[in-house]
């Protein structure tokens, strides 16, 4: 039902990209503007939000070995001790996907036994994803600069070094296809994660793919006017936009699913781009015990004070012997 | 749960089914099953510690006895949560159900209800925010995963929120380290606003405000009980050892989760640490008023944790000691290092830690100045100040257990495991899954050990036992060995059900066993008064 709804929900942003295509100035002008306007500032926004809460308690998971006694050998990566460990930790998070690559997956073996196997599919999907969807949005700085910027040529080159087909077969659409494919039969196809699956977990998929395949489809299928949309583009940058006649419609339905993307950005689960950064089981030491963490709004609470429990215990403690601050 | 009612292994095994409901979560209430759910506290604890709306419910009962206004109640506690707790706001937040947590929990792997995967734990919490605290909520409702909080609601938290032992397991494998153990205590903590909570929690927590510790105990009893110890050290071994209690000027402080005086096989730990105590002559002391390390307060609420650990730094500062040792124990270990400096310090008072016999200082502990007792005894060990014969505990067949918070919270993973390896001749490894940062909860932590829980206590269990029977098969190992409290009150029975003929023993025991003492008689019997050389024949036979 989720995944209908979803489905649908696209397919109905695809028909208003459509249609849009004939209201350029609105379509390629004013909902692009806002989009990125509600993108940044939703995103802007939201950072702040969670950097205004504070971090009261240093509560790193810890997935190695400490570091204590001289001679044992520490993990600073896994249990960092200071900054440098911490760096290298969100690091190996942020772009490998660290704790991800540890996934396992459970079975009740013979319905007796339980084993653990090592579980990869979801790391490879999401690496897989992940990586292709950043090169390609780093590939499509060359419609925002003029001339094109060398390192973007250089990646261009590089993502299409199979030079199968012209214009030259990009590996990262076929690998953001792909991972998107898996992604959505793993949502559809695993009982489990089925299960836990919203409306929107299928609809950022789907999105995403929308974007991609109609990106595909105008590089390769029903080409577009790539000069004209430079055009447009470096307009909406230089921000004296133009919109030229003749993009073709495809371009508008693409440009609008990526407008939706960016508006929906800061207030869905796409969040966790950013909020990794901010998970506090991730970025901080473990190195409780050397350096005292401040909490900022560490409360007066009422304390059992070795007074009070002298007081009440006078009578037994003198009875067995056990010295007293107070005589009486 | 009575006894003919016990349900058997092999059923517990046949009616697990990893596959949901065919109603989504949204639409399955929670179904209050004896054996798999917790007492309610009863109202005398609640007043003790001054806790809001004390009264008298019953958790499988209809009605609640909530108070009228009881949904801003939760909506004011949660806004003022958001705004404390930054984990509690992110991870609202970003959770994209990618279901990496989904198998990790041993509560889901035990009973396959799907609310047991940590993600629909934390989701229950996150529908009501995603409705009453999003703009996205607000609008798209339902898609988006936004739920109105109802009584209904109320009852699966209080169910789901007292199934988690709060672990961090899922934690490890979250891509964004999201940690259910930190949704779970916002759960409790909101649930505590509505006088809700369980009798297993609240009680030792009022009982360790009261006399130092969660049992109750008082003084005299204490007293008595360290005493006995010592006794039995003496039966056992022929070495008078001294047990100090409120002692001023020593110059450490000993400080040990209650259980290890009270219960059993807590109580040969126990005996262990005296003798090590006495063999290398250590200047402390006990107290009676700090009598417990363990705190449930970690179970109930922060604030709660506060108030309960507080007597640790006050206690040392009055009898001015330099530093203080820890015993074996999980949940005291993340309070004490993850929050004990934090809500209780600073430590000007106190001394970084350094070892009397070998000298060495202990730095990572230069703010808090508490050590675990197995960095002492690995550091000894490591300077050849212990004479240590390991052939006694040649009767045991030893596999270490990790407990969740030592490893999780706290990384300490190579100490216990460089200590058994110098006092035991026979150890093996559970397979790598289940140990380390992955290991595996008893199934009984953050207050869930009670008897009426039996059923989810078992099921909860599994993964571990089950790695234990695979190490006792391939290996013939028959003892598990744990630095924790819960974990030696809680893996006996647990063990008993899934894989009985192992014992579980703590891990200074062995170290007591080992140890080799001046003046010592002839060592025929361990600490738990077992001839040595029987039981070793009878392993042979």
């Amino acid at each position: 039902m989720n995944f209908i709804t979803s489905f649908l929900l696209t397919v109905g942003l695809f028909i208003v990209g459509y249609f849009g295509s004939r209201l350029p100035f609105v379509f390629g002008l004013v909902i692009p503007y806002t989009a990125l306007t509600l993108f940044v500032l939703g995103l802007v926004c939201r950072m702040i939000a969670w950097a205004r809460v504070p971090v009261p308690f240093r509560i790193p998971t810890t997935c190695g070995q400490q570091r204590s006694l001289s001679w044992i050998k520490s993990n600073n990566l896994e249990s960092p001790f200071n900054l440098l460990g911490v760096v290298g930790r969100m690091f190996l998070e942020v772009f490998f996907f660290r704790s991800l690559f540890r996934n396992t997956k459970a079975e009740l073996y013979d319905g007796t036994r339980l084993v653990y196997g090592s579980n990869k599919f979801l790391w490879v999907g999401a690496m897989a994803f992940h990586w292709s969807f950043l090169l390609i949005v780093l590939r499509h700085f060359r419609f925002f600069t003029e001339p094109v910027l060398p390192c973007v040529l250089w990646l261009q080159d590089l993502d299409g070094l199979f030079e199968i087909a012209v214009p030259a077969f990009y590996l990262t659409n076929f690998f953001i296809v792909a991972a998107l494919g898996y992604l959505l039969a793993r949502r559809l196809f695993n009982p489990q994660v089925r299960y836990i699956s919203l409306g929107s977990d299928y609809f950022a998929l789907f999105l995403i793919l929308a974007i991609a395949l109609t990106g595909i489809w105008m590089r390769y299928i029903d080409k577009v006017d790539v000069v004209k949309i430079k055009e447009l583009v470096m307009s909406l940058v230089a921000f004296a936009p133009v919109v030229p006649d003749g993009i073709g419609w495809l371009f508008f339905v693409h440009l609008f699913f990526v407008c939706v993307l960016l508006a929906y950005f800061p207030f869905s689960k796409l969040l966790h781009m950013p909020g990794v950064f901010f998970s506090p089981t991730r970025n901080l030491a473990n190195n409780n015990r050397a350096k005292r963490h401040i909490n900022p709004w560490n409360p007066e609470v009422k304390c059992h004070t070795y007074e009070e429990w002298e007081d009440e215990f006078r009578d037994t403690l003198k009875r067995i012997g056990l010295p007293l601050d107070k005589a009486e | 749960m009575s006894e003919e009612k016990k349900i058997k292994p092999n059923e517990i095994l046949a009616g697990i089914d990893y596959n949901p409901p065919a109603t989504g979560w949204m639409d399955t209430p929670v179904d209050f099953k004896k054996g798999t759910f917790c007492n309610s506290v009863p109202a005398k604890f609640m007043e003790y510690l001054g806790q809001p709306q004390p009264h008298e419910w019953k958790s499988y009962q209809d009605d609640w006895g909530l108070p009228d206004n009881w949904r801003e109640i939760i909506f004011e506690g949660m806004r003022e949560r958001l705004k404390k707790f930054r984990t509690f706001r992110v991870f609202m937040d970003i959770c994209v159900r990618c279901g990496a947590c989904a198998d990790k929990c041993h509560f889901f792997i035990g009973s396959g209800d799907p609310k047991n995967m940590p993600v629909l734990r934390a989701e229950l919490l996150r529908a009501v925010y995603k409705r009453d605290f999003t703009l996205a909520g607000k609008i798209m409702g339902r898609f988006v995963g936004a739920r109105k909080l109802t009584v209904q609601g109320i009852k699966e938290w209080f169910y789901y929120f007292f199934q988690c032992t709060e672990c961090r397991r899922c934690s490890v494998f979250c891509p964004y380290g999201i940690d259910t153990a930190e949704i779970t205590m916002m759960g409790r903590e909101l649930l505590n606003l509505l006088g809700l909570n369980i009798g297993w929690v609240t009680e030792p927590a009022a009982n360790c405000f009261r006399t130092g510790n969660h049992l109750g105990i008082e003084p005299h009893a204490f007293k008595d009980s360290i005493e006995f110890a010592c006794d039995d050290v003496f039966d056992n071994t022929g070495v008078k050892v001294e047990a100090p209690i409120n002692r001023k000027g020593a110059e450490v402080l000993f400080v040990s989760p209650s259980a290890d005086y009270f219960g059993t096989p807590h109580y040969y730990t126990l005996m262990g640490y005296l003798l090590l105590f006495h063999a290398v002559g250590l200047d402390y002391t006990w107290s009676a008023y700090a009598s417990e390390g363990g705190n449930f307060g970690l179970f109930h609420s922060h604030d709660m944790m506060k108030r309960l650990n507080n007597k640790i730094y006050h206690e040392a500062k009055r009898l001015k000691v330099k530093y203080i040792i820890g015993g074996e124990c999980g949940h005291m270990w993340r309070v004490l290092h993850q929050y004990m400096d934090t809500m209780n310090g600073p430590t000007d008072f106190l001394e970084v830690p350094v070892s009397h016999v070998t000298g060495t200082r202990f730095d990572h502990a230069a703010s808090t100045k508490m050590i675990h007792i197995s960095e002492f005894t690995a550091d000894l060990i490591k300077h050849n100040k212990l004479k240590l014969d390991p052939s006694r505990n040649n009767h045991w067949n030893i596999t270490f257990h990790d407990s969740c918070n030592p490893a999780r919270a706290m990384g300490l993973l190579e100490e216990p495991r460089y200590i058994i390896k110098n006092v035991c001749n026979n150890f093996h490894e559970m397979p790598e899954n289940t140990i380390r940062e992955q290991t595996f909860c008893c199934g009984s932590g953050s207050g869930l050990g009670t008897e009426e829980n039996m059923e989810m206590r078992l099921r909860g269990g599994l993964p571990r036992a089950n790695a234990v029977k695979y190490v006792k098969e391939k290996h013939g190992v028959n003892c598990l060995a744990c630095m924790c409290a819960i974990d030696k009150a809680t893996l006996p029975p647990l063990l008993e059900y899934w894989v009985p003929g192992v014992e579980v023993a703590g891990v200074h025991e062995f170290v007591g066993n080992a140890l080799n003492i001046e003046g010592q008689n002839e060592r025929t019997v361990d600490l738990r008064g077992e001839p040595i050389k029987e039981q070793e024949e009878k392993k042979d036979a």
